[in-house]
């Protein structure tokens, strides 16, 4: 596939493929687990708050995928493997604010008030997150394209070639994590049958 | 099964070091820089790997 040729990012603009489908995916599978966790407070069935943990988990493995990727990207095209852009700053807050998200879930030993309360905590999780990562960083000017008060990408640094491979990618990344977080959560439901045996 | 990747990450971290130190006729910025696409790959590759044997290890566990 042709890509456009551009100064300083040369071939790696096909990163875009790999970096940014995991940051797509990332938020995508983040939403499917601020569902199950709005689903747990209407429902009160464990099996959705179980759902929610294990999206999260994934998508927070998806994201140290798509942080050290864009480190690797940052050294060799701006220089370092973190400049102070605010979008990096806000990728690293919302990583922490999902760490902070498992901490308070094992940190309660009663399991319904432990549903409870990190269904809660998803819920500003998910709000925090696409104010650091979808908000912050267009109200300043930052490295990524797409920023600085303009949203979404350009016809500058994505063209139609590249959408053909891009969004098909993004499809098939967010079903890659999907179905990872549905391994993990019924391992997690056969441990939980074993356990009440 | 460590070994294989360790020895993938060492080699990795080694073509990382030897891009820092020279600036321009190094291997991570030849090729119109083609080779950070291969390592942005590796890694992705790699963190899957370890991530599914993690799963599998859990697996085997209730296997047991």
């Amino acid at each position: 596939m042709p890509v456009p040729k551009l100064n300083i990012l040369n071939e790696t603009i096909r990163n875009l493929y790999f970096h940014v489908t995991m940051w797509f995916s990332m938020i995508i599978l983040m939403l499917m687990s601020l569902i199950q966790s709005i689903r747990y407070l209407s429902s009160f069935d464990k099996l959705r708050d179980l759902r929610a943990e294990t999206l999260a988990s994934t998508g927070m493995f998806i994201a140290s995928l798509g942080l050290t990727t864009g480190m690797v990207w940052a050294q060799f095209t701006w220089g370092t493997f973190w400049v102070n852009d605010p979008k990096l700053n806000g990728a690293a807050v919302t990583m922490l604010i999902y760490l902070a998200y498992f901490i308070l879930r094992n940190s309660i030993e009663n399991e319904d008030s432990r549903a409870r309360v990190s269904a809660i905590y998803n819920i500003l999780a998910f709000v925090m997150m696409i104010v650091f990562i979808g908000v912050l960083p267009r109200m300043t000017d930052s490295l990524h394209p797409g920023n600085g008060g303009n949203p979404g990408f350009g016809n500058y640094d994505l063209d139609s070639n590249m959408r053909m491979v891009f969004y098909p990618a993004v499809i098939g990344w967010i079903l890659i994590g999907s179905w990872i977080a549905q391994l993990r959560y019924r391992i997690k439901v056969l441990e939980i049958n074993k356990e009440n045996k | 099964m460590k070994f294989i990747i360790t020895l993938l990450f060492s080699l990795f971290c080694s073509t990382i070091t030897m891009a820092q130190d020279v600036e321009m006729a190094d291997v991570m910025r030849s090729n119109g820089k083609i080779y950070v696409v291969v390592a942005v790959i590796a890694i992705i590759f790699t963190g899957l790997m370890i991530y599914l044997i993690r799963i599998d290890k859990k697996v085997q566990k209730l296997e047991e």
